[in-house]
């Protein structure tokens, strides 16, 4: 193994990791930091509060009162769809426009200057929804308002993390102009390109929605609610579709960490970020499909991505993943049958069952249950249910916030430049994160399904005038059990995750070779590279390179075609004529 | 070379054989999913409802309370039950916390609903139907009904709309 003595270029502000070869821009360092501290804060917040809300809705237990049970599902939301998720993209993005590119930061004070404009937008919104002037949910449908200061920390944050997504383009731009990056940008950090250009035009949609909304709080100005629901959700929907390009940037990543594969076809998996970036904005549309005011035509060409583009990079990104483990994983010695790669692959490195549970949860819950919702007639059998909550919990929850717990287990340790502590137990939280999640989604899915509503403090409405006793039966208890129980096991993996997380940051042990499992690469002069020897997709072969793979995506699509089957059927067993 | 390295300069590959029959069972999958629903919503018998109509909240509720008036049979629980006349027009009203009238129908016959709210945003949910609509004070929703099934269905708003939003219920009775 090489030492620290590689060349550098302005003195203290460089070296080189141990572990990947990387050139590191030391100010980068606490920058990255700083804004995964925070997101793991929001995190931390936003788990007590969803553990709160879990056991309010299981009638076993019923632990709070309705006011602070509207009040902390408002907190809630935002600190985990907002804050949580955008402080570690942007911490992403900054470990991808400077450590992953070769490339110093241009303009470190700018960094902090956004850095800290979040931090002081979090902490006002934050602090407004839990003091109860927030409780109309963050949503905030007009004619019902937050209290202005909630909407003036949001774009104070939203102002931040504009400034931080353009940041990012900068410095790719200037990387490739100042010939730091001669050639083509490496994989991860083109996804990144397309989740930041995805961030640049959802945060311009964002001012859109809030500041008028921030005007009527004011009581300057009055909104039509449809034509809000239209603006909000060309934010809404579109900062989920930063965290889906996000999650597959991060895929990518911990595959190629954890098992130094290398993308089987790179033309094709960029054109999937191409096709993201042409159609999953209109996605918007999946909220307003059972609202009045939109012609047919709209509904259908907007809620298809129009003729699902955006899903088609989906299903790329589901073949060439998987494809390039498989590959990885028969160079070294797994080509037993089709399965025995998948069997044998490394599932007690945190970040390789991250990545997996990840993968199979997004792609087999998250993405299914997406374009059923997203289907135009099928909407109405789900819209506002405890079933869109299923379902986002497993993209934003499942899916992305696993992939990035598996990222930070080797970014945080290796910026930090500490060992990371408790490794035992950061080889179980996944898995132990993953089984909460999957129970309480289920019993979501499930509640959903007997007719639960969303955001209700009590789901029977036990308290209503005309009573509707179809909400309660045992089934639907057994469903709110499942969501109770399964919050309490997600929580306890969350947990840990902050538990580990903290503990490296501010207790790990310091090393200039950081101990963070086992990696499936090695320092390279040029940054990583694989410990073994992958050879190349051979796209001329007659027969199968990756005949595992093949067999599980059409495992997949045949699961797909069963639930929306399944999901039509249940349409037309409703039997009453619609229209 | 993997995912965090940057590929050689020219990267663009062929698609090979596995990629190809993948993608071509990905893109007539896609295909599928967008023409469905233009076919559902031409011979589907569970359409999304798509006519839509402006209006003042103030000016529904004024109509609703007339449409009441005049097509009152009874009351639940302090909610006037109403009948259709033939022709098969309803007006039904979400409020904070209440929708309103009670709708009695007629299995097999289709009514014409008029949809609307008188104060903010409520969720129409059918139960246990379970069918759902978004309802939007400013817009009236026309939502055509026909109920197959006798008995009694629970509206519950699904949208949240207020500290009482969990109180807010309605009903549908559907006889022979």
């Amino acid at each position: 193994m090489t030492t620290a003595t590689a060349p550098t270029p302005s003195g203290l502000l460089w070296r080189v990791c141990q572990v990947t070869g990387y050139r590191v821009y030391t100010p980068v360092q606490r920058l990255i930091l700083v804004n995964a501290v925070a997101a793991v804060v929001s995190l931390t917040l936003g788990g007590i509060l969803a553990l709160m809300m879990a056991l309010t809705r299981w009638e076993a237990v019923s632990l709070l009162p309705a006011e602070l049970y509207y009040r902390f599902t408002s907190a809630h939301g935002v600190l985990m769809l907002v804050f949580w998720i955008v402080f570690f993209e942007i911490a992403a993005l900054l470990f991808g426009g400077t450590i992953l590119i070769n490339h110093r930061l241009k303009g470190v004070r700018f960094a902090w200057t956004y850095s800290v404009l979040m931090v002081v937008g979090a902490i006002v919104t934050t602090a407004t929804a839990l003091s109860g002037h927030a409780n109309n949910m963050f949503t905030a449908y007009p004619p019902l308002v937050n209290h202005p200061m909630f909407y003036v920390g949001i774009l104070l944050f939203a102002v931040g993390a504009l400034l931080g997504a353009c940041h990012f383009v900068y410095q790719v731009w200037t990387a490739r102009r100042e010939g730091v990056v001669a050639g083509p940008l490496p994989l991860v950090v083109y996804a990144l390109l397309a989740a930041a250009i995805i961030a640049i035009w959802t945060l311009l949609h964002g001012a859109v929605a809030y500041v008028p909304a921030l005007l009527q709080s004011l009581g300057l100005i009055t909104l039509d609610a449809a034509v809000y629901r239209t603006l909000f959700w060309g934010f809404g929907h579109g900062a989920q579709q930063i965290n889906l390009a996000a999650m597959v940037a991060v895929w990518y990543a911990l595959a190629a960490i954890t098992t130094g594969a290398r993308p089987v076809n790179e033309g094709l998996s960029r054109f999937a970020f191409v096709l993201y970036l042409v159609g999953i904005n209109m996605g918007s549309m999946h909220h307003l499909l059972v609202d009045p005011g939109i012609g047919m035509h709209a509904r259908i060409i907007n809620t298809s991505y129009f003729m699902y583009a955006a899903l088609l990079g989906s299903l790329i990104h589901a073949f060439s993943i998987p494809a390039a483990l498989e590959t990885a994983q028969r160079a070294r010695g797994y080509t037993n049958g089709l399965f025995e790669w998948f069997l044998r692959g490394p599932w007690r490195e945190p970040g390789y069952s991250a990545l997996m549970i990840s993968v199979i949860g997004f792609g087999f819950i998250a993405g299914v249950s997406g374009v059923l919702m997203g289907t135009m007639q099928l909407n109405m059998l789900i819209h506002n249910t405890l079933f869109v909550v299923g379902h986002f919990h497993a993209t934003v929850v499942l899916g992305t916030t696993v992939a990035f717990m598996g990222l930070a287990y080797y970014v945080v340790p290796l910026v930090a430049q500490r060992d990371l502590a408790f490794l035992g137990l950061a080889r179980w939280q996944p898995a132990l994160y993953g089984t909460g999640l999957l129970t309480m989604i289920g019993g979501m899915m499930l509640a959903g399904k007997l007719g639960a509503s969303r955001r209700v403090w009590d789901p029977s409405f036990s308290g209503a005038p005309l009573q509707v006793e179809s909400l309660t039966s045992p089934l639907m208890t057994f469903a709110n059990t499942l969501i109770g129980l399964g919050a309490i096991v997600a929580v306890a993996g969350g947990a840990a995750f902050v538990l580990i997380m903290v503990a490296t940051v501010f207790f790990g042990r310091r090393s200039d070779k950081p101990a963070i499992g086992t990696l499936g690469i090695i320092a390279g002069e040029q940054g990583p590279r694989s410990d073994v020897e992958i050879p190349e997709y051979d796209h001329h072969a007659k027969r199968f390179q990756a005949p595992g793979t093949t067999t599980l995506v059409f495992i997949f699509l045949v699961w797909f075609v069963a639930m929306f089957a399944w999901a039509a059927f249940n349409l037309g067993n409703v039997g009453w004529g619609v229209s | 070379m993997s995912a965090l390295n940057a590929p050689r300069t020219r990267y663009v590959a062929p698609v090979g054989r596995d990629e190809r029959i993948w993608l071509a069972f990905a893109v007539v999958w896609c295909l599928f999913l967008f023409v469905i629903m233009y076919v559902w919503q031409f011979f589907g018998e569970q359409r999304t409802p798509i006519e839509s109509y402006r209006i003042e909240p103030s000016e529904f509720r004024a109509l609703t309370q007339d449409y009441i008036a005049s097509h009152r049979v009874g009351e639940v629980e302090g909610v006037p039950i109403v009948v259709p006349t033939d022709g098969g027009e309803a007006f039904l009203a979400a409020r904070a916390f209440q929708f309103e009238p009670v709708l009695q129908l007629k299995v097999g016959e289709s009514v014409r609903i008029y949809l609307s709210s008188y104060d903010f945003q409520h969720g129409l949910s059918i139960q246990p139907l379970n069918l759902n609509f978004q309802v939007l004070p400013g817009y009236v929703y026309v939502v055509n009904l026909t109920a197959t099934t006798t008995g009694e269905f629970g509206l519950v708003c699904n949208e949240f709309c207020g500290l009482g939003h969990h109180v807010m219920s309605g009903r549908i009775i559907v006889t022979d």
